[in-house]
């Protein structure tokens, strides 16, 4: 394989005294959906965080398209092509839909931007029902589309997703992993995903990491991971 | 108080006076507003680079008569460019300074760092100009008489159009900016969450000092219609023009910029009237109480919005 897009090497994250990741080693390729999955408060959106430089990491470095981005400020690392849909959604409950998509894309190549409106539309059509509705009237689902459609206006090239299914009824959660899908074969984007929903996050990826406690325990292909013993108690039981 | 039969002529002038007045709060209170609405603190200074606006102005045009520009309007129009552009310089350096070191510590450092940079610039504009009140002839006299009753002449001068004017046309650009342009957008982005702001790629730091130099452009804006229509000014009109604009703020519904304005109106009438009918030395008790009053009825102002959100 070539060099990874995306890769950890090394990194430990602190807030305060508290160390939130220990030595994590990770590598996405380009094209891949890799599934990281833990239990509560394991650290996995602090990896999420720790890639967009909030917080920077205090050992170890994080690389980008071969470049390294430890250290950088978050806009910069974000205008690189790197965008997040992160935990709670954090859209912006004041701007309408339509602006809530719009500043997704303020960042990036405005020509670009022209053309991502119609795609994450046809994507997501509820949103397209919803463009001059106010972001924070929308439904718990409706609100995560639209945190992932505003990550894709900017046109990335990596997507990290933070339990894009948390409290989402079944069906809903089913139409977002529908669209992640679709987003990697047809568009080849690379997908960080963060997930509680382990059995969903492994049927969707292609290679997954487990971390416990800060620390990655084991690694390998989804599907692998899937029939492991030890993840089916720790993670998938009574979770199917 | 006796006018005769100019009971209507007497309070439509007062309703003239109220209204320039209150334009002037107005134009101060939305750089109040608009500080508050993105990173949530007072800033204490505000006043002051009003008061350094109107200080600017008269430097501009004493020195613009010194080197023979002796067109009227010319005149005002470059003073009020300088005014506006040097005042923003000054509103990017005090975020800057006292400001920027301070985000992310305790919600007071920044409040108590900007009563400190409020005094400092009061003091280093006295060091610098002195403490004497700055006159400044009358530059746009006269004006149209709008009614005659039992010889009170109800009197609309040129400036005070002109006041009213600039300031609507300065508060529709300024709507337009924030409502509908990708900085506009950036700024409301980052009052409502600036960790997602910055996850977007946007540079939150760049859109705070812009804030903070709009806001100076604007109170600049307001020190020089300060300047020229009461035609004296001194190192502390900053602090009562200040509370005052605050208020007005505070009243209209702090982070709201129509609030802002109607807040700014509302003070300036009520000031006004107060004056004219009551007694002048009370004028800003008056002020204060109906605040104080409108806030224990109406907490998030008049036109503030009370938070109801899905999350």
């Amino acid at each position: 394989m070539n060099a990874p897009l995306l890769e950890l090497s090394n990194v430990s994250t602190f807030y305060g005294a508290v160390q939130a990741l220990r030595n994590v080693n990770l590598a996405v390729y380009e094209g891949e959906i890799v599934a990281l999955i833990g239990a509560n408060g394991a650290g996995k959106s602090t990896l999420l965080m720790t890639v967009c430089g909030n917080p920077h990491p205090r050992h170890g470095s994080v690389f980008y398209a071969g470049e390294e981005i430890t250290g950088l400020p978050t806009y910069r690392i974000m205008r690189r092509g790197i965008a997040q849909a992160p935990e709670g959604r954090r859209i912006f409950p004041r701007m309408t839909v339509r602006e809530n998509l719009l500043i997704g894309a303020q960042a990036g190549d405005p020509e670009a931007a022209e053309g991502q409106l119609p795609y994450v539309l046809e994507l997501f059509p509820r949103l397209a029902e919803r463009l001059d509705q106010r972001g924070g009237t929308l439904s718990g689902g409706e609100q995560q589309m639209l945190a992932i459609a505003r990550a894709l206006m900017a046109g990335p090239r990596l997507l990290l997703l933070d339990e894009p299914s948390l409290g989402l009824a079944p069906l809903v959660t089913r139409q977002i992993f529908t669209a992640i899908r679709a987003l990697n074969q047809e568009r080849g984007l690379t997908v960080l995903l963060v997930e509680q929903n382990a059995y969903q996050a492994l049927r969707l990826a292609h290679r997954a990491y487990v971390l416990v406690n800060g620390m990655i325990t084991m690694q390998g292909p989804a599907a692998e991971l899937l029939g492991r013993p030890e993840i089916r108690a720790a993670y998938l039981e009574g979770g199917m | 108080m006796n006018h005769g039969g100019s009971i209507l002529a007497y309070a439509l002038q007062q309703l003239i006076n109220g209204v320039t007045l209150g334009m002037i709060y107005g134009l101060i209170a939305v750089g109040y507003t608009m500080v508050y609405g993105i990173i949530g603190m007072i800033n204490f200074a505000h006043g002051d680079v009003f008061m350094i606006g109107a200080f600017l102005s008269l430097i501009a045009l004493v020195g613009l008569a010194a080197i023979g520009v002796t067109a009227v309007p010319l005149a005002l129009a470059m003073a009020l460019l300088f005014a506006a552009a040097i005042s923003a310089l000054y509103g990017w350096a005090i975020e800057r300074v006292a400001y920027r070191p301070l985000r992310g510590s305790f919600r007071l450092a920044p409040l108590i760092s900007a009563i400190g940079m409020s005094i400092t610039l009061e003091n280093y504009v006295q060091v610098v100009q002195g403490a004497r009140v700055k006159p400044l002839m009358p530059l746009i006299p006269g004006g149209i008489t709008l009614m005659n009753q039992n010889g009170f002449a109800v009197r609309l001068g040129w400036l005070q159009m002109l006041i009213v004017l600039v300031t609507l046309l300065v508060l529709a650009i300024f709507t337009w900016l924030v409502t509908r342009t990708p900085l506009g957008r950036a700024m409301r982005a980052c009052e409502q969450d600036l960790k997602m702001t910055a996850l977007l790629g946007i540079d939150v730091d760049r859109t705070i000092s812009l804030t903070f130099v709009i806001g100076a452009a604007l109170a600049a804006v307001a020190g020089f219609m300060f300047l020229l229509y009461y035609g004296s000014i001194d190192f502390f009109i900053g602090f009562i023009a200040g509370v005052k604009a605050f208020t007005a703020a505070v009243l209209g519904g702090i982070g709201s910029l129509p609030g802002a304005v109607l807040g700014g109106l509302l003070i300036g009438l009520i000031e006004t009237f107060w004056s004219a009918y009551f007694s002048v030395q009370y004028k800003d008790v008056a002020a204060f109480s109906i605040l104080a009053i409108a806030l224990i009825f109406l907490p998030t102002g008049l036109l503030g919005r009370a938070e109801v959100e899905k999350v």
